[in-house]
């Protein structure tokens, strides 16, 4: 069982700043983190590879400093890491990126790919199902829970009202929601190896064979216009004061929204 | 000179502040409330690989660095002083003499299981008429054939009782001395080994300090840690590296309490303002930070030293002194700045107060250290 999991150094807050000219995130002084939903992801892998057996490789793409992410990710149990780090990188949107990280995954044998969800600083929740179109293979999203069936998956999907079970044929991709699994910590001694007996393999555009124009600013068509909180569309009202006014007051705002 | 912590070290104190903030430091004071020995805390540090991380890999233990383990002790002790001293009581007091003079048989047979936190380890050295004055230990060790048999007793045995396998001194010469002392491997269930009264005290609740009785206990030759006659040497040795281990606790405690004073002196108004306004209380709070930072260095260089087989007997008598000293100062100044609140078991500080006074104590006493510490300036 070859598992890939991708994941994404995050900044360890929700106060990230925007910078006001290329509407990108400010990343410096903040502290980093793996990306949670990507924490989720990687412990469901490990899990599987300790319960069947198989290989856990984790790939981030981004600047040098994402290379902790991935040694905590050793730590935890992954077998190798490849760190995606090139100027030309840089300043991907959504797009580019998928299409970056499937060349990768192109090169390496894989019958899961697990992402998080989504990213806290991005939080568009658009890698995951852009990578699996760009590979050309199924995609479970919001996945809470895994079984192994012989060659395929059976897949426990999470609804807003409720759950899907999805048999799904490997390789497939899966991308990770919290309630999947509670990661675990890294081992100290884990922690030991990441750093003497195993390897952050570096990969550069060249690397992966991928024209300079298709990644990063360049290779990215989304442009940023602003970004703003979505105003909340609905909201629940509480009433308050005795039973009687209460009701009267439901009853007129039902009336009022023609809804009795 | 570089004074920054090595990636690996970084990652240590970042994963292991973690998991105390997260799995130690919310059950720190029903533990101190209840005095109950945290048995859950050993095993989820025992599976985070926290029981042996200064040993190597081939003993079970995370082949880590010295100083890795002592940033352990501090973010485990920040977080809960009861089980940051079974955390350096079983690794620096029980591991660390098996690794240094265990034979290979030893090693194999009780490192193992120590390092890889299956078995909790106690070091058994001080006696109710043996304490500062250590060489005048009444407990006897005679050879019969294949076994000695031992008998006397010991007192405030931290993890006693709770312990696997302990490390303990008995005289098998009192003609010699401090040169009639030897070391043994002693099993919790070596016949005519009893544990005996378990103390009730002011702090560190959580951890156990038992009295350890010995009748006629029979312990095989094999068990025999080093030989006959080395275990004074052993004793001291080991309690040289316990101090940083013992300093780091203290430093945690330290640091705990110039935290909780930081955050509180930002939301406790009097006279219309937080009272972090105040200079006075600015005052207090610039000399906590000091001292905390002076301790951590002293306690990190001592480390450092063993780690890099430099000697430390000073460097750790100093920094376990000063780490030690500080604990006191500074968790008394944030039970005063916390004021009549301070004084309840609404806030931490009393805890922490309560548990930093034993730092001042064990494993040789403020006095000790002093003693230690002279005595390798004027060598006379």
């Amino acid at each position: 069982m070859n598992i890939l999991v991708f994941i994404k150094q995050v900044p360890d807050t929700n106060e990230v700043k925007i910078d006001p000219v290329t509407k990108t995130l400010i990343r410096e002084g903040v502290p980093s983190i793996i990306n949670p939903d990507d924490k989720n992801a990687l412990e469901e892998a490990i899990r599987i590879k300790d319960e069947y057996g198989g290989k856990v490789t984790v790939i981030t793409m981004g600047p040098s400093q994402a290379e902790e992410a991935l040694r905590e990710a050793l730590a935890m149990g992954a077998d190798e890491a490849y760190l995606l780090t090139d100027r030309v990188f840089a300043g991907a949107d959504t797009c580019a990126t998928a299409k970056t990280l499937a060349k990768m995954a192109q090169k390496l044998e894989h019958d899961i790919i697990f992402c998080g969800r989504q990213a806290i600083d991005g939080d568009t929740a658009q890698v995951g199902p852009q990578l699996a179109e760009q590979l050309n293979i199924p995609q479970v999203t919001y996945v809470k829970e895994v079984k192994i069936e012989g060659d395929a998956l059976i897949v426990k999907r999470a609804l807003e009202d409720g759950y899907e079970m999805i048999k799904v044929k490997m390789p497939v991709l899966l991308t990770a929601i919290k309630e999947l699994n509670t990661p675990r910590y890294p081992s100290i001694k884990g922690i030991f190896e990441a750093y003497r007996e195993k390897e952050v393999k570096i990969v550069t555009a060249a690397d992966l064979g991928i024209d300079p124009q298709d990644v990063g600013l360049k290779g990215s068509p989304t442009r940023v216009i602003s970004t703003t909180t979505p105003e909340i569309q609905r909201a629940g009202e509480i009433f308050t004061g005795n039973v009687k006014e209460c009701v009267q007051n439901l009853v007129q705002r039902l009336v009022e929204k023609h809804l009795i | 000179m570089d004074f920054s912590l090595t990636k690996e070290q970084q990652m240590v104190r970042k994963v292991v502040r973690e998991f105390a903030e997260k799995e130690i430091a919310p059950k720190a004071k029903e533990i101190d409330l209840t005095g109950e020995f945290p048995r859950d805390n050993v095993k989820k540090m025992a599976k985070a690989d926290m029981m042996g991380i200064p040993y190597p890999k081939e003993y079970g233990g995370a082949g880590g660095d010295y100083i890795s383990y002592i940033i352990a002790v501090e973010e485990i002790s920040r977080a809960c002083a009861a089980t940051g001293v079974i955390l350096s009581a079983h690794t620096s007091l029980a591991c660390f003499p098996i690794f240094q003079w265990g034979t290979k048989e030893q090693k194999e047979k009780y490192l193992v299981p120590l390092a890889k936190g299956e078995k909790l380890g106690a070091f058994a050295l001080t006696e109710p008429n043996a304490g500062t004055d250590a060489a005048a230990q009444q407990t006897t060790a005679i050879l019969e054939g294949d076994h000695y048999i031992l008998n006397g007793s010991k007192i405030f045995i931290t993890n006693g009782g709770m312990a696997d396998i302990y490390i303990v001194f008995a005289m098998t010469d009192k003609s010699k001395g401090t040169r009639g002392i030897s070391a043994f491997i002693v099993e919790k269930n070596f016949p005519g080994f009893y544990i005996g009264k378990i103390e009730e005290k002011m702090g560190i609740r959580g951890s156990r300090a038992a009295e350890l009785v010995f009748e006629d206990c029979i312990v095989p030759k094999e068990s025999l840690l080093g030989k006959e006659g080395e275990g004074f040497k052993i004793a001291m040795v080991t309690l040289d590296g316990g101090r940083i281990g013992i300093g780091a606790q203290a430093l945690g405690i330290a640091q705990a309490a110039l935290e909780e004073v930081t955050k509180y002196v930002k939301e406790r108004q009097q006279f219309g303002r937080p009272i972090g306004k105040f200079q006075g209380l600015q005052w207090y709070i610039a000399e906590m930070a000091t001292k905390v930072s002076a301790a951590r260095h002293l306690v990190y260089y001592a480390a450092w030293r063993k780690e890099n087989n430099l000697s430390y007997t000073m460097e750790a008598a100093m920094a376990k002194l000063f780490a030690s000293e500080t604990a006191m100062e500074v968790t008394t100044k944030a039970v005063q700045i916390f004021g009549g609140y301070g004084y309840t078991k609404d806030y931490p500080v009393e805890r922490l107060m309560r548990d930093a006074k034993i730092t001042e104590i064990y494993e040789g006493t403020s006095e000790v250290q002093k003693m230690v510490i002279a005595s390798n300036l004027l060598k006379m």
